[in-house]
C-alpha cells in the first residue's frame, strides 16, 4: 500500500473519503429542504385569494395600515405561516425520532395514540375544567405522556410491533374520549371539532405561537444534544448498550418526542399523519439514512404547503390542514404497507 | 483476571437460565463458551456484557461490578458484538464503524483524526477497507459480519465478547472470521470470549473452553482437557469419538449417529 504524497490510496484517505459523499448528500438535502419550505411559506403567506405584494408585505410588517391587507395579513396569513414550520418543526422530528428509535415506521407519535393522548386532554381541559394558554399546552403534555407511559407499559419495554398495535388501540380510545367530551360540552362547535380531531391552523392566535416558540426554544436544541445517541440508538439496544448508550437514553429521547408532539397539539390540533411522513419522505430522500433535520424541514413543508391547499384548493371552501395531511397520508400509510417496509428495521 | 462472573444467576422470567455461575475469563486470551442449544452459553455472554441484569452474584470487571459502573465507561474497556445484528437502511460501511467510536467522544466533540484512523484501522484488520463506500444493507451475509467485527474493533477495546459471530456465515467464512479474531489476539493482546455453536471449531480456535449445561459450568480447560468422549456426550448428549484434528493437534469430534453404531454397543439411547 503507498504512502506517497499523492497517493489517495492511505486507508485513512479512504475513510475520509468514504465519509464525505453521504455528508455532502446530506447538507444539499438541508439546503434543497430550506429552499422548498422557503418557497412554500412565501406562497402561504402572499399568494391565495387575496395576493399580498411583497413591498407591501414589509410596509405592513413597519406598521403600515393597508385597508384590508394588514388585517388579513397580521391576523391570518403570517400566523398561519408560522404555526405551520414550527408545529411542522415539531411533528417531524418528534415522528423521526420514534420512528428510528423504535425502528418501526409505524410507531410514528400520531399512529401510536401520542398525538390523540394529547388531544383528549386537551379537549378534557376545555370542556370539563375550563382552560387556556399555558394550562392548555400543560394538560396536552399530560394527556400525552401519560398514553406515552400506559402504551409502554401495556406493549413491555421489547417488541416495536406490540407497541404499535397496543398504541393503534389507544389512539382509537382516545378519539372516543374526544367525542364523547365534545357531547358534553355547551357549545358544539364544529370547528373545535375539527381542530382537534382533524388539526387546523385556522383562527390562530399569536400567543399560542410564542407560547409554542418559547418550548421548541428549549426542546430541539436538546434533542440535537442527543441526536448522536438516537443514531446510536438505530443499531438496536444491545449495540447501543455495548456502545454505552442505555435504554434510559431511549426513554429520554423519546419523552422529548413527547413533548414536541404533545406541544404541537395543544397548539394545533393533532394533524393527522405529519409527524408519519415526515421520517420516511425525508429519508427516501437522504439516500435511505434517517435525518433529523431534514424530516423537521419536511415536516415543516408538508404543514405550511398542506395549509395553503387546504385554504385554496377548493374555491369558496376552507378545509383544516388535517384533511388535507391525512388525504395524502392514508395513500402513503397503505402503499408502506404493502411495499412491505412498514414493520421491518427502520 | 479483569473479567469474572461470581456465582451468578441469570435469567428472562422467574427460572434462572443460569444458575450460580463462578468463572474466570483469562486476560489476553480466546475464551469459547460452548454447548448444547439452551444451556444458557448466551445468556451467560449477556449477562457478562452486561446486556442482562443478573438475579443474584454479580459479574466483576476490572475489581468492580459491571453493573454497578457507568455503561459508558465500561464500553471504553468492553465491546461486544450481539448475535445476528441488524444494520440501519441506507447506512454506508464507514458510517457503522464509525460508531464504534461512540464511547470515545462527548456531545459535542467533533470527528477527529484519530477517530479516523481508528475506523481505517478496524477496516484493515478486518480487510473491508475496499467496501468503505458501499451500504451494509448490500453486503454479503461475510462480509456483514466482518464490518459488524470492524465496528466492535474500532471502540478499541481491551476485551471483546461476541455472540455466536459465526451464524449464517458458509464454514469458509467461518474459518475467515475465526482467523480474524485469532489475529487480533496475536496483534493487539486482545481478551476474546465467543459463543460458538461448532465444537470443532471452538476446539480449534480456543486457548480456554468454558463446557455449559443445563445452566452450569460443566467443564473448563484447554481443548484437550475440555473435549473428551464422555464430556461430549454428557454436554451435548452426542455419542461420538475424539481424534486429533490433523491440521492443528486440537481434539476433533466425530459424531457416531445412529447408523454406524455397532450392533452389539451397550448403549441404545437416541440421540
Amino acid at each position: 500500500m503507498s504512502t506517497t504524497l499523492s497517493g489517495p490510496t492511505r486507508p485513512v484517505d479512504v475513510v475520509r473519503r468514504a465519509r464525505r459523499a453521504p455528508r455532502r448528500h446530506h447538507a444539499y438535502l438541508v439546503v434543497g429542504l430550506s429552499v422548498a419550505l422557503f418557497g412554500a411559506f412565501v406562497a402561504r403567506v402572499l399568494l391565495g385569494n387575496f395576493i399580498i405584494t411583497v413591498p407591501d408585505f414589509f410596509r405592513i410588517l413597519g406598521g403600515a395600515e393597508i385597508p384590508g391587507a394588514t388585517f388579513l395579513l397580521m391576523s391570518e396569513k403570517l400566523p398561519r405561516a408560522i404555526l405551520g414550520v414550527l408545529v411542522g418543526v415539531a411533528f417531524g422530528s418528534a415522528g423521526a425520532v420514534f420512528q428510528s428509535t423504535l425502528r418501526n415506521p409505524l410507531a410514528s407519535p400520531d399512529i401510536v395514540g401520542v398525538s390523540l393522548g394529547a388531544s383528549a386532554s386537551a379537549v378534557f381541559a376545555i370542556v370539563v375544567l375550563d382552560l387556556q394558554g399555558l394550562a392548555l399546552s400543560i394538560a396536552a403534555i399530560v394527556g400525552a405522556i401519560a398514553i406515552a407511559v400506559a402504551v409502554r407499559l401495556v406493549a413491555g419495554s421489547d417488541g416495536s410491533y406490540r407497541l404499535v398495535l397496543v398504541g393503534v388501540t389507544a389512539a382509537a380510545a382516545m378519539t372516543a374520549v374526544v367525542h364523547y367530551l365534545f357531547t358534553r360540552a355547551n357549545e358544539f362547535d364544529a370547528l373545535l371539532v375539527l381542530r382537534w380531531l382533524t388539526g387546523a391552523l385556522n383562527g390562530v392566535t399569536w400567543p399560542t405561537i410564542w407560547t409554542l416558540l418559547g418550548f421548541l426554544v428549549v426542546l430541539v436544541p436538546a434533542l440535537a444534544w442527543t441526536a448522536r445517541s438516537a443514531q446510536i440508538l438505530q443499531l438496536g439496544p444491545d449495540v447501543a448498550t455495548g456502545l454505552g448508550v442505555s435504554r434510559r437514553r431511549t426513554d429520554l429521547l423519546l419523552l422529548l418526542a413527547v413533548l414536541l408532539t404533545a406541544l404541537g397539539v395543544a397548539a394545533a390540533g393533532p394533524v393527522a399523519f405529519v409527524a408519519f411522513v415526515a421520517g420516511p419522505i425525508s429519508r427516501a430522500l437522504n439516500g435511505g439514512r434517517t435525518t433529523l433535520v431534514g424530516a423537521a424541514l419536511v415536516g415543516a413543508i408538508v404543514m405550511v404547503a398542506g395549509d395553503y391547499i387546504a385554504d385554496y384548493a377548493v374555491p369558496g371552501v376552507s378545509f383544516p390542514v388535517g384533511v388535507v395531511t391525512g388525504a395524502f397520508g392514508a395513500p402513503f400509510l397503505l402503499w408502506l404497507l404493502a411495499a412491505g417496509r412498514a414493520g421491518r428495521k427502520a | 483476571m479483569r473479567l469474572a462472573a461470581e456465582s451468578v444467576s441469570l435469567g428472562y422470567g422467574a427460572e434462572p437460565v443460569v444458575d450460580e455461575v463462578s468463572l474466570e475469563i483469562p486476560d489476553g486470551l480466546t475464551t469459547v463458551i460452548v454447548g448444547a442449544n439452551g444451556c444458557g452459553k448466551s445468556t451467560l455472554l449477556r449477562g457478562m456484557a452486561r446486556l442482562l441484569k443478573p438475579i443474584s452474584g454479580q459479574v466483576v470487571l476490572d475489581g468492580k461490578a459491571v453493573h454497578k459502573q457507568p455503561t459508558r465507561a465500561v464500553a471504553k474497556t468492553l465491546g461486544l458484538m450481539p448475535q445476528s445484528p441488524v444494520a440501519p437502511e441506507g447506512i454506508t460501511v464507514v458510517d457503522l464503524v464509525g460508531r464504534g467510536r461512540q464511547p470515545h467522544r462527548n456531545a459535542l466533540q467533533r470527528w477527529s483524526a484519530e477517530d479516523d484512523a481508528a475506523v481505517a484501522e478496524a477496516l484493515e484488520l478486518t480487510d473491508t477497507l475496499d467496501l468503505a463506500d458501499r451500504v451494509v444493507d448490500e453486503l454479503s451475509g461475510g462480509q456483514r459480519q466482518r464490518v459488524w467485527v470492524a465496528m466492535a474493533l474500532a471502540q478499541q477495546t481491551d476485551l471483546l465478547l461476541l455472540d455466536e459471530p459465526t451464524t449464517f456465515l458458509d464454514v469458509a467464512h467461518q474459518v475467515d472470521l475465526l482467523d480474524l479474531l485469532h489475529g487480533l489476539r496475536e496483534t493487539r493482546g486482545t481478551t476474546v470470549v465467543m459463543v460458538l455453536h461448532d465444537l470443532n471449531l471452538a476446539a480449534r480456535y480456543a486457548d480456554h473452553l468454558i463446557a455449559m449445561s443445563g445452566g452450569k459450568v460443566a467443564a473448563t480447560g484447554t481443548p484437550a482437557e475440555v473435549v473428551t468422549a464422555d464430556r461430549v456426550e454428557q454436554v451435548f448428549g452426542l455419542e461420538c469419538q475424539v481424534i486429533h484434528d490433523p491440521v492443528s493437534g486440537t481434539p476433533l469430534v466425530v459424531p457416531i449417529g445412529r447408523h454406524h453404531r455397532p450392533s452389539a454397543h451397550p448403549h441404545a439411547q437416541g440421540a
